[in-house]
């Protein structure tokens, strides 16, 4: 691919105690862009990110991250590549145990020799581009489930990471707090300059901010395409997905036996 | 560096145990009598030591001056060969006499040391010519037995400090 | 049929604790790997010698307080009956340095600080916290465990001296103050009968070893913790039962090594 695309999965097979989990993904991310993987609950799509941050192996095909193959790195490498990505965890993953601003200072302390006082700048600065410059010296249990995501997004572009991958990042939201977040995303994508991977099932809110979609169902990609092609699409299981359908190509029921035969109800 | 309360918690806590260890090295245990300063070596042998253990402490007029360092039988003598390091404070001449003895009726078994009127004094690795084996209680009481039925006898001469 | 399948549970379960004594030992050593920043960082250690070794601080005082009363009050009715009451002190404070305090401190500091530790990094890791940190470039063993594990071997002896410290004061209170054996003998008979290195260092080793042991199963439990509420809580409850029963092995072993007869 040209050098546009910073982060490139090819023919990504992953199993799981010999369970298929991914099945034959291939996925560009270009530079600069908002992509969102879509599926249901237990596709394999948080697998996938966990691929890219080198966390999980392929069985076969490879992950390339800024023209590197990111599981053939050795610890060093695979740190120094990490560091240069942020990801932001499913329930924001705040370290319970340290102040809102221990948690966004951490990887500051951890990978710069800072001085205290400009990590303080910065920190104050991550929390005003959240909108929490205020709440540094709370806990994360005062905070309230859409706070906590924004510290932890604070926390994520701490160092200008150049490339943010959100697990589920509305999930559990309140609707106010899921348009802050989804527009927080765009626009920190914008300002940094970085490429974003969402992993979500939340289609409304994603719809709304992203620049390109991956469906993928039971660890394959069904359907691709810009926000405008996802929406106009007329393929049954995306407009299931789209339009929340109970029935359709994604069954209401259990696979199971004749319900009536276990009822002894004859036919 | 930032101080903080947990940090004054902590040191208190180290302190705290430092102090233990001291109380239990120097008031529990026996590390003061330890000898810090410079100590040199006697040997000593005696047909029968008895309950004598390693560490088992020498003692000259009821002071403490010394540690039994390593008990052996000797093949050539039969005899048990007891080193025996003591503070260089205190120097024995050649006539110096060693005991074992019992602190108590049933207590440990320590060397007694009681010195002599020779001039010359014993150096380091020297040994101690004249010696009293420990007492054993059944060889004592096999003692007072036989003496009780000769006749009324003394009985402090039985108790072995002669 | 039955009898089968029981023999196939059974033989599943020691491969299966064989595999976990494997991951445990690969788990400590790549502790003492990481052990890099835990002493480059103090300030991480101490943090931790805070929650393991000072908040264990008042149990570890009350208990060996009351263990050192009872041994007095216990000791004087047997010494008694054979006219030996001089010889109370020294049989408080050996059974204490050498035995009791390292043995009691470290089955309390397992159910205070290693259930803590097991809880706190099972947490962790059912939040997700300790991959964050993992993604974020830092290692978890290096910046998680390792201060944890020193905080703890640290605290260890610590607690086990004063343990046995607070434990003799309260024989001293009982048979001394309370029953009124001489307060002369107590102590030189005391004295007499510890040794430094055979007594009181032997017994410093013994909580070493403990500590380590302690902390590495606490450390372990959390670390290999199923994800959920219930696995959090029966990494706790394992933690306090193997902790104490290695405990109580160990001191097996090593009482066998240090005071052979003699």
């Amino acid at each position: 691919m040209s050098s546009q695309t910073l982060v490139e999965l090819r023919d990504v097979n992953f199993a799981y105690d010999r369970r298929p989990i991914l099945k034959g993904i291939n996925m560009d991310f270009p530079k600069g862009k908002l992509v969102a993987i879509m599926g249901l609950s237990g596709c394999g799509k948080t697998t996938i990110l966990r691929h890219i941050g080198g966390v999980l192996k392929p069985t076969k095909g490879y992950v390339k991250v800024d023209g590197q193959v990111i599981h053939d790195l050795d610890r060093k490498g695979l740190y120094a590549m990490r560091r240069k990505m942020g990801m932001l965890f499913q329930f924001g993953a705040l370290f319970t145990d340290m102040s809102v601003y221990d948690n966004v200072a951490f990887q500051m302390r951890e990978h710069t020799d800072l001085p205290e006082e400009i990590i303080r700048d910065m920190v104050m600065m991550k929390l005003r581009a959240v909108g929490l410059y205020g709440t540094q010296n709370l806990m994360p249990a005062e905070l309230s489930g859409g706070m906590a995501r924004r510290v932890a997004l604070a926390r994520t572009i701490a160092l200008d990471p150049m490339l943010i991958m959100y697990d589920e990042p509305f999930a559990g939201l309140d609707p106010i707090s899921l348009t802050v977040v989804g527009n927080l995303i765009r626009r920190l994508n914008d300002a940094l300059g970085a490429t974003s991977i969402v992993v979500t099932h939340d289609v409304q809110e994603s719809l709304k901010i992203v620049d390109y979609v991956y469906f993928v169902s039971n660890g394959a990609i069904i359907a691709e395409g810009t926000a405008e092609e996802i929406r106009a699409s007329g393929e049954a299981f995306v407009r299931q997905f789209v339009y929340g359908e109970m029935d359709g190509p994604i069954p209401f029921h259990y696979p199971a036996g004749d319900y009536r035969q276990a009822l002894n109800l004859r036919a | 560096m930032e101080r903080t309360t947990l940090d004054l918690w902590v040191g208190t806590f180290v302190v705290a145990g430092i102090v233990a260890l001291g109380v239990l090295a120097f008031k529990v245990g026996n590390l003061s009598t330890y000898n810090v300063s410079e100590t040199y070596q006697l040997t000593a042998y005696f047909a029968n030591i008895g309950g004598l253990k390693q560490q088992a402490s020498i003692k000259s007029a009821g002071v403490l001056i010394g540690r039994v360092k390593e008990i052996t039988l000797d093949t050539e003598r039969y005899q048990a060969k007891v080193t025996m390091t003591i503070d260089k404070r205190y120097q024995f001449d050649h006539d110096t006499y060693a005991k074992i003895l019992t602190s108590g009726l049933l207590g440990e078994q320590y060397i007694g040391l009681d010195a002599g009127g020779d001039a010359e004094m014993l150096k380091n690795g020297d040994t101690i010519e004249h010696t009293q084996s420990a007492v054993v209680l059944e060889d004592l009481i096999g003692k007072v037995i036989n003496m009780l039925a000769e006749g009324p006898a003394k009985p402090k001469e039985a108790n072995g400090k002669k | 049929m039955p009898v089968k399948n029981s023999v196939g549970a059974l033989g599943r379960r020691t491969v299966n604790a064989v595999w976990r004594m494997g991951l445990a030992a690969r788990f400590f050593g790549l502790t003492l790997l990481y052990s890099g920043v835990s002493f480059r960082r103090f300030r991480l250690t101490r943090r931790e010698m805070f929650f393991s070794g000072v908040m264990s601080l008042i149990i570890i005082v009350v208990a060996g307080m009351f263990v050192g009363m009872v041994l007095a009050l216990q000791g004087y009715e047997t010494l008694k009956r054979y006219g030996s009451e001089s010889a109370l002190g020294s049989l408080v404070a050996l059974s204490l340095v050498r035995e009791l305090g390292p043995v009691l401190a470290a089955l309390l500091f397992a159910s205070r600080a290693g259930s803590a530790m097991t809880a706190e990094i099972g947490l962790m890791k059912a939040t997700e916290q300790i991959d964050a940190m993992e993604l974020m470039a830092v290692n978890p063993i290096a910046r998680v465990v390792a201060p944890r594990f020193w905080a703890g071997v640290i605290s260890m002896p610590l607690l086990s001296a004063i343990f046995s410290a607070m434990g003799v004061f309260g024989g001293y209170v009982v048979g001394v103050v309370v029953i009124g054996v001489d307060e002369g003998s107590f102590w030189s008979q005391m004295q007499s009968a510890v040794d430094f290195r055979q007594d009181v260092m032997n017994g410093v080793i013994k909580s070493v070893v403990f500590g380590v042991a302690v902390t590495v199963i606490s450390l372990f439990e959390g670390f290999d913790a199923p994800p959920t509420a219930e696995g959090v809580s029966g990494a706790t409850t394992r933690t306090v039962v193997e902790s104490s029963l290695v405990i109580l092995m160990l001191d097996f072993i090593l009482t066998a090594f240090m005071f052979r007869g003699d």
